[in-house]
């Protein structure tokens, strides 16, 4: 099965990826779909920008997608992320996993957002409702420790 | 050798990219972040915490040991916060 991977500055239709995902198959029994938001932190932030390596984003994010081909029975795979600059109240990444049964769909999106977070090469920086640019976001250790649950 | 830096690594050394060649000795990821400190207060800034920064041999997460030999694209970043 071949994973759908996008890096692309545009928005994504999380409705719409699940159709195409799912269109056709008639032995997928679960989907599970993870959208990451851009939040407003209490009004505080216009957009936050996203750096990324071209080139290493799409292929680091296809070894965790073989990864989690390896470990988990999944029937469709779909990781889209975007970069540049993201509003408050969209989407930033979506992750689909679709498998015969839930538990491989769940603990296999669970694993890709968790490697995404710590291994994909995006940086997120704030912008501001001031007008100014915020500091790079710091990474977060408890991220790291998700991710080496997975041994 | 194209070194790439990324995010405030790339702002500390003030480019996105440059092309390098280097002298013998220099044959880790370590080896080269030594190396490139001693070219000038920018470099220092970027890589002041040496365990901060991580590197990328041609696009694979590699640790300071990695050697570089044949490398055609080295990168420099922060931590990773996408997601």
């Amino acid at each position: 099965m071949a994973a759908k991977i996008r890096i692309q500055a545009e928005p994504f239709d999380a409705a719409a990826e699940t159709a195409a995902l799912t269109a056709g198959a008639s032995d997928i029994g679960a989907v599970v779909a993870f959208t990451g938001l851009c939040r407003d932190e209490g009004g505080r932030l216009a957009a936050l920008e996203l750096e990324h390596y071209p080139g290493m984003a799409e292929a680091e994010i296809n070894r965790i997608a073989d990864q989690a081909q390896a470990r988990w029975p999944l029937l469709g795979l779909t990781v889209i992320h975007r970069f540049g600059g993201i509003a408050p109240g969209e989407g930033i990444v979506l992750v689909l996993t679709a498998s015969a049964h839930r538990q491989a769909a769940f603990e296999a999106a669970s694993f890709l957002m968790d490697y995404l977070k710590t291994q994909a090469p995006f940086w997120k920086r704030e912008h501001l409702k001031d007008g100014s640019v915020g500091a790079w976001i710091d990474a977060k250790e408890a991220d790291d420790r998700a991710t080496e649950r997975w041994g | 050798m194209k070194l790439v830096y990324f995010a405030w690594v790339r702002e500390r050394v003030g480019k996105t990219d440059e092309q390098v060649s280097l002298p013998q000795g220099v044959e880790t990821v370590a080896d080269l972040v030594r190396w490139l400190k001693g070219r000038g207060e920018e470099y220092e800034y970027a890589f002041e915490n040496e365990g901060v920064v991580r590197a990328a041999i041609d696009h694979v997460h590699v640790k300071p040991e990695a050697r570089i030999a044949g490398a055609r694209e080295i990168a420099f970043f922060p931590p990773m916060t996408g997601g």
